[in-house]
């Protein structure tokens, strides 16, 4: 195995992910296998290689910092599960 | 008229043009066939036959009025993947299920400004993670060729439905093969363009630096006659690529004469099913006895492609899902005692196995410690990989080999491991890393079930791809063939 159950719980924590036991199991199993195949890029030699950032080698496109979209506020919130006043409802965060 | 869903897009357009019938008829007749053939396949999570009948009824009422461009009154699909207006899009996804987009996709907006019908919107693997269709929240999808087989993945119901006549066309999305491989698999012609090429804005992002949206057609002509609508700038999809649109249906006629195709070692080596093999080596033949020239080229690194994939693809999921939080749209936990516990639940309870594997692969790569290692060492070989491209394409025009290394296979066969799953894309993800353009074409039968052809160009290129699988189509007839079962 080449991660064991710790890094998994670090990693789900990571990543926001609450696992049931037996998903936790299953998911230390299949990371190892997946991380342990891509293991094999060590092999390449990449000395010197520009890392790619964009598929084409193209830079980010950048434009001018205005206001283009229109308040769309309560037609977006309809998917929301709680709102109130157009603000987003969340378990409280301050005691 | 009994025979309209064996009609291709080409031939509906002439149809519609000559008054033979008139789009809700058309509409209504495919409307017709889903309803009966669905239940079987389950390449559909959404029908929207209402909205088809007006859009329909308006496009008929433009012809009329003599304002029908190429496009109008023709009907088509849908994966699920890309927003719709007022309609359910769910990626195939629980974390989706209720969501109801409340913009259209470029693509989407594009097309509906052409006069297209949509019909619905087609089932996919979840956030168009998986090769098989079978991570689907909403089932799996059946092969019309077989339906105790896959259709392929991620984009298998859009070429489900394709390919067992229930809509003459659809729209995919390809991040590792999703388009090409499942039209391989269900004989369809599947067309993924040069990444920049189509807008991305509003096509559920999993992979931002990899997907690209597509076709899923009869032929490469209908692939073309979409094509030209889809394509072109978007000012609200940053990676699209400001890049002249060609009249590709134009390209379509010229010979092959002199065509320079290089054929990959490596894609006939051991991994590669022999009668699959045989009936991609004899459509090659077919290429070079219509005057294309073959000749051998390396791709030196195409072999760490499934690796680099499965770093990059994931590493990007990962944050391209982190906005998926309980809180603004999506799927959420119940009685969460803090904000915390909200993420993890919602997160939890909202995404599959195999989402949540990815998303995890991803954040292991990217995290502090593993980031070199994973992360950029994949953005380097990505770079030798593109590189092996670039010079593969100095001596020819066109790459061609099989989409996938086997026919479908059974349902359940490969979802016990991950890696063999992974492995159905070894021939289709190099195009995805360096950003080339590729398509699809049926061009054999193996114990009934089709095999694709797997053609890549050059940056750009899809005017060369769409000549060669048009012309390859126009000497061959297994783009032709149907599913008995859905005749």
């Amino acid at each position: 195995m080449s991660l064991d159950k710790d890094q998994v719980q670090h990693i789900a924590v990571l990543a926001r992910l609450k696992l049931d036991d037996q998903e936790f199991d299953q998911a230390v199993q299949k990371l190892s296998s997946i991380v342990d195949f891509v293991d094999q890029l060590s092999q390449a030699d990449t000395t010197g290689v520009v890392p790619m950032a964009h598929p084409l080698n193209e830079s980010q496109r950048l434009r001018e910092d205005r206001v283009t979209e229109t308040d769309d506020r309560d037609r977006v919130q309809q998917n929301a599960a709680a709102v109130e006043d157009g603000l987003y409802l969340v378990p409280r965060v301050i005691e | 008229m009994s025979d309209l869903h064996l009609k291709t897009l080409t031939e509906i357009a002439a149809g519609l043009e000559a008054g033979e019938f008139t789009s809700l008829e058309v509409t209504e007749s495919l409307l017709d066939r889903i309803d009966s053939s669905d239940d079987t396949l389950n390449a559909f999570i959404t029908v929207t036959g209402e909205q088809a009948r007006a859009t329909a009824v308006a496009a008929d009422a433009a012809r009329a009025a003599g304002k029908a461009g190429p496009l109008n009154g023709l009907p088509l699909v849908h994966k699920d993947i890309f927003c719709t207006r007022d309609v359910l899009t769910t990626c195939g996804s629980r974390m989706l299920e209720n969501f109801v987009s409340p913009y259209d996709a470029t693509v989407v907006e594009r097309l509906n400004a052409a006069g297209v019908v949509t019909l619905g919107k087609t089932n996919m693997d979840e956030f168009a993670m998986g090769s098989s269709n079978e991570t689907s929240f909403f089932g799996n999808v059946r092969n019309p060729w077989d339906i105790e087989r896959t259709p392929g993945g991620s984009s298998g119901g859009s070429a489900a439905a394709v390919a067992a006549r229930l809509a003459p066309a659809a729209t995919g999305t390809d991040t590792g093969g999703s388009i090409r491989q499942p039209a391989a698999l269900t004989g369809t012609v599947g067309l993924k363009p040069t990444y920049g090429r189509v807008s991305r804005y509003g096509m559920i992002a999993f992979a931002s630096s990899l997907d690209q949206a597509g076709v899923i057609t009869r032929s490469a002509e209908d692939a073309a006659l979409l094509l030209g609508t889809m394509a072109g700038f978007d000012e609200r999809d940053s990676t699209c690529i400001d890049h002249p649109v060609p009249d590709y249906s134009a390209a379509l006629q010229q010979s092959l004469d002199g065509l320079r195709v290089g054929i990959v070692r490596q894609h006939f080596d051991a991994g590669l099913d022999d009668q699959t093999g045989k009936a991609v080596r004899e459509a090659l033949a077919v290429l070079e006895s219509q005057g294309a020239v073959l000749s051998e080229v390396d791709l030196p690194n195409i072999g760490l492609s499934v690796p680099t994939y499965y770093v990059v693809a994931p590493a990007e999921c990962s944050s391209n899902l982190s906005r998926f939080d309980g809180v603004r749209f999506g799927h959420r936990a119940n009685d969460a005692s803090d904000l915390f516990d909200l993420y993890c639940r919602s997160r939890g309870e909202g995404f599959g196995d195999e989402v949540k594997r990815r998303i995890m692969t991803g954040t292991y790569v990217l995290s502090a410690g593993y980031y070199d290692a994973y992360y950029l060492k994949a953005q380097q070989v990505r770079q030798l990989i593109a590189d092996d491209f670039r010079q593969a394409f100095a001596d020819v025009d066109v790459i061609a080999g099989p989409t996938a290394p086997t026919p479908a296979f059974k349902l359940g066969d490969k979802t016990d491991d991950p890696i063999t799953m992974y492995l159905n894309d070894i021939y289709t993800i190099g195009a995805n890393l360096a950003g080339l353009p590729g398509i699809s074409t049926p061009c054999g039968m193996v114990d009934g079930l089709p095999v694709g052809l797997h053609l890549v160009g050059p940056h750009w290129g899809e005017e060369t791809l769409l000549r060669c699988a048009h012309q390859y189509q126009a000497a061959t007839d297994w783009h032709t063939r149907c599913p008995e079962a859905f005749r």
